[in-house]
C-alpha cells in the first residue's frame, strides 16, 4: 500500500515537471518541429505490391523534375550480412533491418520503401516520386499465420530456415523461429485436474498509435559525418542502428533528440534515418522526412496479431496443476515478434508445477511488428486471464481468490526461469479486492471483470552526469529520451541525494556526443536505471562537495557529513556550508564540482497490475461501454505519483482500445484498409470514464529507492478484465480481439438463435 | 497559384504569401515557424493542429491558408501573455495532464474553445469538448480534471476581478 509518511522530502511529491513550461507554450521542440537553412523536403516511394520482385528501378525522370536535388534507391545502400544483435531489449538482425528501410531483391508488403526523393518542395518532391518507374514480378501473399503456415504457401524469404530447438529443420520456411518451454508433465497433470479448461484466441495487429509520426532532419557534411535531429525512444540505439545499416562508424552520426510525441515501443527502430542521411548526402543540403499518418500505419511498426490456445488445469481446491500454451505471433515482413517474451510472461504470475509452451514466430507480407507496451504479454494474458475466469466459475471460487491462491511470490521458481525476490503480486490483488469498485453494485446488461497481469523491466546501460553550478544549482545530463515525465522523477532524486530544492535542478535529454551511451527508453527502465546512474552521479559529488568543506575546514573529510543539502561538521562548531558556499569557492578548492555515472543496472525488479473493470453492454447494437475502472500496480516505489498514475491510465486506456476498437483490416491484395485515424478507432475522452489508480509500494531492494518499472505492466491486463466484465454481462465468452460492436452484437445473435441462452435485457 | 495573405496570429497583424493548396496548418509551421501546432494526421481526426478561427475551433490541417485572410487565429503560443500563463495551462502542469506533449497544445487550445463559452462544464462535456482531440498517453483522467480545475479557477477569479 502506498506508504502515508515517507523518509523522503522530494522523493514521492507531485512536483511540477522541468520540461512543462514548454510543453504547454508550443516551444518543445518535436521531430517534425527542426528547420534548417536550405533544407529539403524528402518523400519515401513505397511499394503498392505485398509482395513482389524488384526486376529494375529507373530514377532517370525524377532527377529531371524541377526541384529534384537527389534520388536515392537500394543501389545506394551497402549490402549487410545477416547478424543478431541486442538493440535496447530486443534481438534485431541488421540484414533485415537494412531491408526493412529499403527493400532490396523484395518486396514484402504494401508501404515498404523502394526510393526516396528529396527536392526543394514537398510538391516536387511527390512528383519526382510519380516519376521512378519500377518493374515488379508480382507474387503471391500471405496475411494470416494460417494462412503462412500452409503446406503450399508462397515462401517470403528462400533463406529462412525455421530456428528449431527440437524438431528437424528442413527446408525454407515462413516460422522464423520456435519457441519451447517445458517443466513437469503437463498432459499428466491434465489427467489429473479436477477441471480443465482449453480455449482457442484471435488477436489483430494494433498499432501503438503515438500522435507523433516518426520523423527527421539529417545534416550530412563533405567529411561524410552526418548530424541527426529525430524523435526516437533511444538516439545512441538510432545512432548504432543507422551506423550499421550504412556501414558507418557510430562516431561519424551524432544524434540530437527532439522531444518525443509517444513511442510506446515503436520507435525503437529506424524507418528514415539512413534515408534522410543519404540523401542530404547526395544532395549536400539538409533534408527532412516525415510520414505521413497513413505511412505510419502501413510501414511502422504494429503489434503482432496472434492466434492462441491455451489450456488450464486445477484441482477442486483452485490449485493451478498444469497450464499448457501455443501462440503464433505475425512478425510481418520480417522474423522477430515478440513471441519469446509472450512465452516468457504467458503463466508468469502464477505459481505452477507443470508447463508447456510453445511459440511460433511467423513471417507474412505485412510490415514488420515492432515492440508495444510489454510486448507479446498482453496478448498472452488476454487468453489466461479469461480461461482463468472460466476455472474460477467452475470451481464457484471468486477470481481474485483464484488469482491469489496461485499467485506467485518470493522464492517462487518462475515459469520463465529465474526464482522471483520480493514481488508485489499478490498486494495488487489485495488493493482491488479491498477497493469500493469491487463491492459496488451493478444493474441489468452490467457486468464486472477482473485480471491481471506481469511485466518484466530492464535493466541494461545507463550514464549520467551532474554539473554543480557556481550558483549552486545542478544540470543534470541525461541520454534517456523522456517520453512521459522521467525528467520529472530524475530532478527528485537527484534533489533528495544533493539536499537542493528540486526547482534547482535542471535535466537536459542531451545528444550522443554529449553524454555517455545510454539504451532505450523501453522496457520500463528509465527512471529505474538511468535513475540509479543520476543517483550515483550525486552521490559522487556529495562526495565531492564533502571533501571541499573538509577542506576549506582543514578538517578531515571523515569529520563532515551531508545534511539537508550542507556540509556540517560532526562536532558541531562550524557554521554549515551550502552546496551554493561549496560550489562558489570551488576555484580554490580543487576546480568544477562534477561527476558522471556509467553502470550497467543490476537489481531490477518486475512488474504487476491487477485491474477490475465494469461494462455496460447495449444488447441491441452489441456497443460496449466502459463504466468505471480501477488499476492497481505495484510501483516498488513512485518517486512522482502522478506520472506513475499516468503510465497506468495510459496502459489501461490503450488496452481499453485494443479490447474495443483497434485492429488492422486489409483487403485481399493486402492493402491496410482504415490507414487514418477516423478508421483506426482509438478512444478518445467522450469514450471512457476516469481511469482509479492505486499505487502498491513493495520496494524493489535493487534500487536505491526501491523503484520499479512502471511503464508497461498496465496494458497487460486490460482486454482480459473487460473480456471478462462483458461475459459476467451478457453471459458471452469474447475470444476474438477486438470486441467491437459488431463482433459482440453477432455474438449476441448467434446465441439468441441458438436459444441456450435467455436473451439479454 | 499562390496568394498574399493578410490576418491577425495571435495578437499580431502577419503577411504571407501561400500557395493556394497550401493548409494554414502548414504555413503556420513552414512559412510562420509557429511549429507549437502539430500535425498528427492532416486528415483533421486527431486535432493535434487545433488553432481558433476567430474564437472558433478548427484543425487547421483542414483550412486553406488562404482563408484566414482578414481573421483572428490564436494559436497554443498565444495563449500565455508575455509573464503570465492562461489558467488551463498552469492546470495542465499542476495535475500533470500531459506525457510525452504531443497533443497538448491541441488540447489546451480546445479547452480554450470550451471554457470562453462555458465556464462551469461537467466531466461529461469536458469530455465532449476534447473528443476530437486524440492523446494516446494520458487515458485523458488528469486533462479531464485539470481542465475542470482551470474552469474552477477562471470562476474563482472572475467573482474576485
Amino acid at each position: 500500500m502506498t506508504a502515508d509518511v515517507t523518509p523522503y522530502k522530494w522523493v514521492g511529491t507531485r512536483s511540477i515537471r522541468p520540461d512543462g513550461l514548454e510543453k504547454v507554450t508550443g516551444r518543445a521542440r518535436f521531430g517534425a518541429d527542426y528547420h534548417l537553412p536550405g533544407m529539403l523536403v524528402g518523400v519515401v516511394l513505397r511499394s503498392p505490391h505485398a509482395h513482389a520482385t524488384i526486376r529494375s528501378i529507373d530514377t532517370s525522370a525524377a532527377l529531371e523534375v524541377p526541384g529534384v536535388k537527389a534520388v536515392i534507391t537500394r543501389d545506394d545502400f551497402p549490402e549487410i550480412t545477416s547478424e543478431e544483435a541486442m538493440s535496447g531489449e530486443s534481438v534485431v538482425d541488421y540484414r533485415d533491418l537494412s531491408r526493412n528501410i529499403m527493400a532490396r531483391d523484395k518486396v514484402l508488403y504494401i508501404g515498404h520503401p523502394v526510393a526516396a526523393i528529396a527536392a526543394t518542395t514537398r510538391r516536387a518532391a511527390e512528383e519526382g516520386a510519380r516519376a521512378i518507374a519500377v518493374d515488379y514480378e508480382v507474387h503471391p501473399h500471405v496475411l494470416t499465420v494460417d494462412e503462412a503456415m500452409a503446406p503450399d504457401a508462397p515462401i517470403l524469404h528462400h533463406d529462412l530456415i525455421t530456428n528449431d530447438p527440437e524438431a528437424e529443420t528442413r527446408g525454407p520456411s515462413n516460422v522464423g523461429k520456435r519457441h519451447f518451454f517445458d517443466r513437469g508433465n503437463v498432459r499428466a497433470a491434465f489427467d489429473e485436474s479436477d477441471v480443465v479448461i482449453e480455449r482457442e484466441f484471435k488477436i489483430r495487429p494494433v498499432h501503438q498509435g503515438y500522435i507523433e509520426p516518426h520523423a527527421v532532419v539529417a545534416d550530412t557534411d563533405e567529411d561524410g559525418r552526418s548530424v541527426v535531429w529525430c524523435s526516437s525512444q533511444g538516439h545512441f540505439l538510432v545512432r548504432t542502428l543507422t551506423a550499421t545499416v550504412l556501414k558507418w562508424e557510430p562516431s561519424r552520426l551524432k544524434v540530437v533528440p527532439a522531444e518525443i510525441g509517444g513511442g510506446f515501443g515503436g520507435k525503437t527502430t529506424i524507418y528514415l534515418e539512413p534515408l534522410a542521411i543519404i540523401l542530404s548526402a547526395r544532395a549536400g543540403r539538409p533534408v527532412k522526412l516525415v510520414m505521413s499518418r497513413q505511412e505510419v500505419f502501413q510501414a511502422s511498426g504494429p503489434n503482432p496479431g496472434a492466434r492462441v490456445r491455451v489450456t488450464i488445469g486445477a484441482n477442486s481446491d483452485g490449485t493451478i496443476i498444469g497450464a499448457e500454451a501455443w501462440m503464433a505471433f505475425e512478425a510481418g515482413a520480417f522474423p522477430g515478434s515478440a513471441v519469446g517474451a509472450a512465452c516468457q510472461t504467458v503463466f508468469a504470475p502464477y505459481d505452477i508445477p507443470n508447463v508447456g509452451i510453445e511459440g511460433l514466430d511467423v513471417v507474412l507480407n505485412t510490415p514488420k511488428a515492432a515492440a508495444y507496451r510489454a510486448p507479446g504479454a498482453p496478448i498472452a494474458a488476454f487468453a489466461v486471464e479469461t480461461v482463468l475466469d472460466e476455472v474460477a466459475e467452475a470451481l464457484s471460487l471468486d477470481p481474485i481468490e483464484l488469482r491469489y491462491r496461485n499467485a506467485a511470490e518470493e522464492g517462487v521458481a518462475s515459469t520463465y526461469g529465474p526464482t522471483f525476490k520480493r514481488i508485489g503480486f499478490k498486494e495488487t490483488l489485495e488493493a482491488i479486492r479491498s477497493h469500493a469498485h469491487h463491492a459496488a453494485p451493478l444493474k441489468a446488461n452490467q457486468g464486472r471483470g477482473v485480471a491481471s497481469g506481469f511485466w518484466f523491466n530492464a535493466g541494461l546501460d545507463s550514464t549520467a552526469t551532474v554539473n554543480i553550478h557556481e550558483d549552486g544549482t545542478a544540470s543534470l545530463l541525461i541520454g534517456s529520451p523522456d517520453i512521459g515525465g522521467s525528467r520529472a522523477s530524475m530532478a527528485l532524486m537527484a534533489a533528495e541525494e544533493l539536499g537542493i530544492d528540486q526547482e534547482r535542478i535542471r535535466p537536459s535529454i542531451v545528444d550522443t556526443d554529449s553524454v555517455g551511451f545510454n539504451d532505450v527508453t523501453g522496457g520500463s527502465r528509465t527512471t529505474f536505471a538511468t535513475g540509479m546512474a543520476v543517483v550515483e552521479a550525486c552521490r559522487d559529488v556529495v562526495a565531492t562537495a564533502r571533501q571541499r568543506a573538509a577542506t576549506l575546514w582543514a578538517v578531515d573529510v571523515e569529520e563532515v557529513e551531508w545534511q539537508g543539502g550542507r556540509a556540517q561538521h560532526l562536532s558541531g562548531s562550524k557554521p554549515p556550508l551550502t552546496l551554493t558556499e561549496i560550489a562558489r569557492s570551488a576555484a580554490k578548492t580543487g576546480g568544477p564540482i562534477a561527476a558522471t555515472a556509467a553502470l550497467t543496472a543490476r537489481g531490477v525488479g518486475v512488474a504487476f497490475s491487477t485491474q477490475i473493470c465494469d461494462v455496460e453492454v447495449d444488447p441491441e447494437t452489441g456497443h460496449v461501454k466502459i463504466l468505471r475502472y480501477t488499476i492497481a500496480q505495484d510501483a516498488g516505489r513512485a518517486i512522482h505519483p502522478s506520472y506513475v498514475e499516468g503510465q497506468m491510465q495510459g496502459g489501461v486506456a490503450q488496452g481499453i482500445g485494443w479490447a474495443l476498437n483497434e485492429e488492422y483490416v486489409y483487403d485481399e491484395t493486402g492493402r491496410m484498409e482504415n490507414s487514418s485515424f477516423l478508421d483506426y478507432r482509438m478512444p478518445v475522452a467522450s469514450d471512457l470514464p476516469m481511469i482509479d489508480t492505486v499505487i502498491v509500494e513493495v520496494p524493489n531492494p535493487g534500487h536505491p529507492y526501491g523503484v520499479r518499472g512502471v511503464g508497461e505492466v498496465g496494458i497487460v491486463p486490460t482486454t482480459a478484465a473487460i473480456a471478462n466484465a462483458i461475459y459476467d454481462a451478457t453471459g458471452i465468452r469474447m475470444r476474438e480481439l477486438p470486441m467491437s460492436a459488431v463482433r459482440v452484437h453477432s455474438a449476441i445473435e448467434r446465441r439468441s438463435d441458438d436459444g441456450t441462452r435467455t436473451p439479454v435485457g | 497559384m499562390r496568394s498574399h495573405v493578410t490576418c491577425t496570429i495571435n495578437g499580431d497583424e502577419v503577411e504571407f504569401l501561400v500557395d493556394d493548396r497550401q493548409t494554414l496548418l502548414d504555413a503556420l509551421r513552414d512559412e510562420l515557424q509557429l511549429t507549437g501546432t502539430k500535425e498528427g494526421c492532416a486528415t483533421g481526426d486527431c486535432g493535434a493542429c487545433s488553432v481558433l478561427i476567430d474564437g472558433r475551433l478548427n484543425c487547421s490541417c483542414l483550412v486553406f491558408a488562404r482563408e484566414v485572410e482578414g481573421a483572428d487565429v490564436l494559436t497554443v503560443e498565444g495563449l500565455a501573455d508575455a509573464d503570465h500563463l492562461h489558467p488551463i495551462q498552469h492546470a495542465f502542469l499542476e495535475g500533470a495532464a500531459l506525457q510525452c506533449g504531443i497533443c497538448t497544445p491541441g488540447l489546451l487550445v480546445a479547452a480554450k474553445a470550451l471554457l470562453d463559452r462555458n465556464l462551469k462544464p461537467t466531466e461529461e462535456e469536458v469530455r465532449y469538448a476534447i473528443a476530437g482531440n486524440l492523446c494516446r498517453c494520458t487515458g485523458y483522467d488528469k486533462v479531464v480534471r485539470s481542465i475542470l480545475d482551470a474552469a474552477a479557477e477562471m470562476r474563482d477569479s472572475a467573482v474576485v476581478s
